[in-house]
């Protein structure tokens, strides 16, 4: 036990990880949304309610069919990302030709659907759903003490941000995902099918936001609420850094949520409102975000 | 791009002239013979939210902008207000090398004051929200405005004079002017219809005036606004600040009419609802907030026992009104009849 500017090592650190932790999850989400958003021109106000299906199917995996958490990871993404297939298809596409602005209206109004629905027959209450057995218990760095689930979710979240980064912007998929995102029509053209790939898009980011729901099950409660909250900070991170780049999106994600972290331990009556003053001061300096380009 | 014929404009304003008249006229009417048949509270609860809908039509419906934080101004106003007519004594906040506060001592009990700061508070709010969002557009906006709504959601779950969770309760209506007891129903009736509808008055003034003629240019097409020499920026955030302004009295009111200031005023749900009532009612419409906002209350008042079902029948309407609705039910009624509502 050491100390630093006053305040113990364990404290600072372990409210250091609490905000790499919540870091992850801004990351996965706001990437969720800039990769949407790329192609659909849709800020997707679903994404909370898609991220508390993800964590809701791992529990009803567990509960009714006794499927574990590794299995779930798997399951939970490509169930809830063929869903938003089907609102895509169902609803999205009709959009295409409208304001931005109907999007963001429409996504909003399934997510109050979604959370009603869920709230109807769970309550407000959270569920508990367990660390898998093969990540319990954690382990003494000297300085603090690290959980082994915690430590995976930081690992598994960077993982997968960096491979979706590489798949968009290194692969020939990626290249014809940001050629179409630049000139559909053109790109039409060359007999690539557009609309399938947008549709393809919207299901893979919205997987995206399960699989942070499922991340999130052990460490926040499962509960029908969990994503309207969380979707808000998000938004604010999309703000700070601009829907422009993937890399940008999950720097900031971290970034911020290592700041919340340090303002916990720091300032905690700020500790909620943090990250919205900085995209006030973000706005004032910056209007387009730290990633963004002018439009 | 698309021509205005000169003649058809011409036919519109005198359509605009006696269709509104009409309407006006039927509206104040039902409003006026309805506290005989409906219960009171349940009214001036929806003409707040009338008024509140106006507002945000203000911005949404002629200047094309789509906040999701009116909640901000709406919940803060009434809060605002609920202190000023319990305690009376505001503090404000100075910064004078330290922090020093700034006592104002007024008489409690006092309605008129109540709404006068509530609403000045709100107008303080929009003008400083405003200089933030309108810095992005569109779908940036709207999520800064929610962004702004939420920290001041969580700057009221923790500062002292708003009561957190329990909110300000028993706030008393007080003697209006020192004239007239509010504490009387139908007295407080009178009261809400007149405000609103004052309020109501104001926007469409606001709506017709060369002022709103500009910015519903902007909202059409913005880069020939600026072409064209206007300081589109400047009238955003007049726009911006006079429908928070107006929300603010709305909430105010609302303070008034409940007794109460709480934390649902400013959640993030209110900003929804009024976008609801406003959307269903008709974007851009003079009575689609009335209309929108009446449907909603009665839906939410009605269904209240089925708890969470409110919230998924509320979405569907979005879903409905987005996919299908877009103009909303005046707004459809006008296009049927020819008329401007």
């Amino acid at each position: 036990m050491f100390e630093i500017f006053g305040i113990p090592s364990q404290a600072l650190f372990g409210q250091l990880l609490l905000g790499l932790i919540n870091g992850s999850f801004y990351a996965l989400l706001s990437l969720g949304l800039a990769v949407i958003f790329g192609m659909l021109n849709i800020i997707n106000f679903t994404h909370g309610a898609q991220y508390m299906m993800g964590a809701f199917t791992a529990y009803l995996l567990l509960q009714y069919l006794g499927i574990g958490y590794w299995w779930a990871l798997v399951i939970a993404p490509i169930v809830i990302g063929l869903f938003g297939v089907v609102i895509e298809r169902l609803l999205l596409q009709h959009l295409r030709k409208l304001d931005h602005l109907y999007g963001l209206i429409l996504t909003f109004g399934l997510a109050l659907i979604i959370e009603g629905l869920f709230r109807n027959y769970y309550g407000s209450s959270g569920q508990p759903y367990a660390v898998p057995d093969s990540l319990q218990g954690g382990r003494n760095l000297g300085f603090m003490f690290l959980p082994n689930y915690r430590a995976w979710v930081i690992a598994f979240s960077l993982v997968i941000c960096l491979a979706t980064w590489f798949a968009i912007e290194r692969t020939r998929l990626g290249s014809y995902l940001r050629a179409a995102t630049e000139n559909p029509t053109l790109v039409r053209a060359f007999g690539i099918n557009v609309p399938r790939m947008v549709t393809l898009t919207y299901g893979f980011g919205v997987g995206l936001a399960a699989l942070a729901g499922v991340m999130a099950a052990p460490i926040y409660n499962v509960s029908p609420q969990m994503g309207s909250d969380l979707i808000i900070v998000v938004f604010a991170v999309v703000v700070i850094g601009g829907m422009g780049s993937i890399m940008g999106a999950i720097l900031t994600g971290f970034m911020l949520g290592i700041v919340e972290g340090l303002t916990k331990v720091f300032f905690p009556e700020a500790s909620n409102t943090v990250i919205f003053v900085i995209m006030v001061i973000v706005l004032l300096a910056r209007p387009y975000g730290l990633f963004g380009r002018g439009a | 791009m698309e021509q205005v014929a000169e003649p058809q404009v011409v036919l519109m304003r005198r359509d605009t002239a006696w269709s509104v008249g009409i309407g006006f006229a039927v509206m104040v009417a039902l409003l006026a013979a309805a506290p005989f048949v409906v219960y009171p509270v349940f009214l001036m609860q929806a003409l707040c939210f009338v008024l509140f809908a106006s507002a945000y039509n203000l911005l949404i419906g002629y200047g094309g902008l789509v906040s999701f934080g009116h909640a901000l101004f709406f919940g803060w106003a009434g809060y605002v207000a609920a202190y000023v007519a319990k305690v009376g004594t505001l503090s404000i906040p100075f910064w004078l090398g330290k922090l020093v506060w700034l006592e104002i001592p007024l008489p409690s009990h006092r309605p008129e004051l109540a709404l006068l700061f509530g609403t000045l508070t709100a107008a303080i709010l929009g003008y400083v929200a405003g200089s933030v969002a309108i810095r992005r557009h569109g779908i940036y906006f709207a999520m800064i405005t929610l962004a702004l709504a939420q920290m001041m959601y969580f700057f009221a779950l923790r500062a002292k004079f708003t009561g957190g969770e329990d909110g300000i309760q028993a706030v008393p209506r007080g003697r209006l002017f020192g004239l007239f007891d509010l504490s009387h129903e139908m007295t407080m009736y009178v009261f809400v219809l007149v405000v609103v509808l004052a309020g109501f008055l104001l926007i469409y003034r606001i709506i017709n005036s060369p002022f709103g003629e500009v910015l519903k240019a902007i909202r059409e097409n913005e880069h020939r606004a600026v072409s064209l020499g206007y300081k589109v920026e400047r009238y955003k955030l007049l726009a911006f600040t006079l429908s928070a302004t107006l929300s603010g009295l709305a909430g105010s009111l609302k303070a008034l009419v409940f007794q109460l200031a709480s934390l649902t005023d400013v959640h993030w749900n209110m900003s929804g609802d009024v976008l609801l009532m406003t959307l269903l009612g008709g974007l851009g419409t003079v009575f689609g907030p009335f209309v929108g906002a009446f449907l909603i209350v009665t839906m939410q008042n009605y269904l209240a026992p089925f708890g969470q079902w409110v919230l998924v029948i509320q979405g569907a309407i979005f879903v409905v009104c987005v996919l299908a609705f877009r103009r909303g039910i005046v707004g459809e009624l006008a296009n049927l009849l020819r008329v401007r509502l």
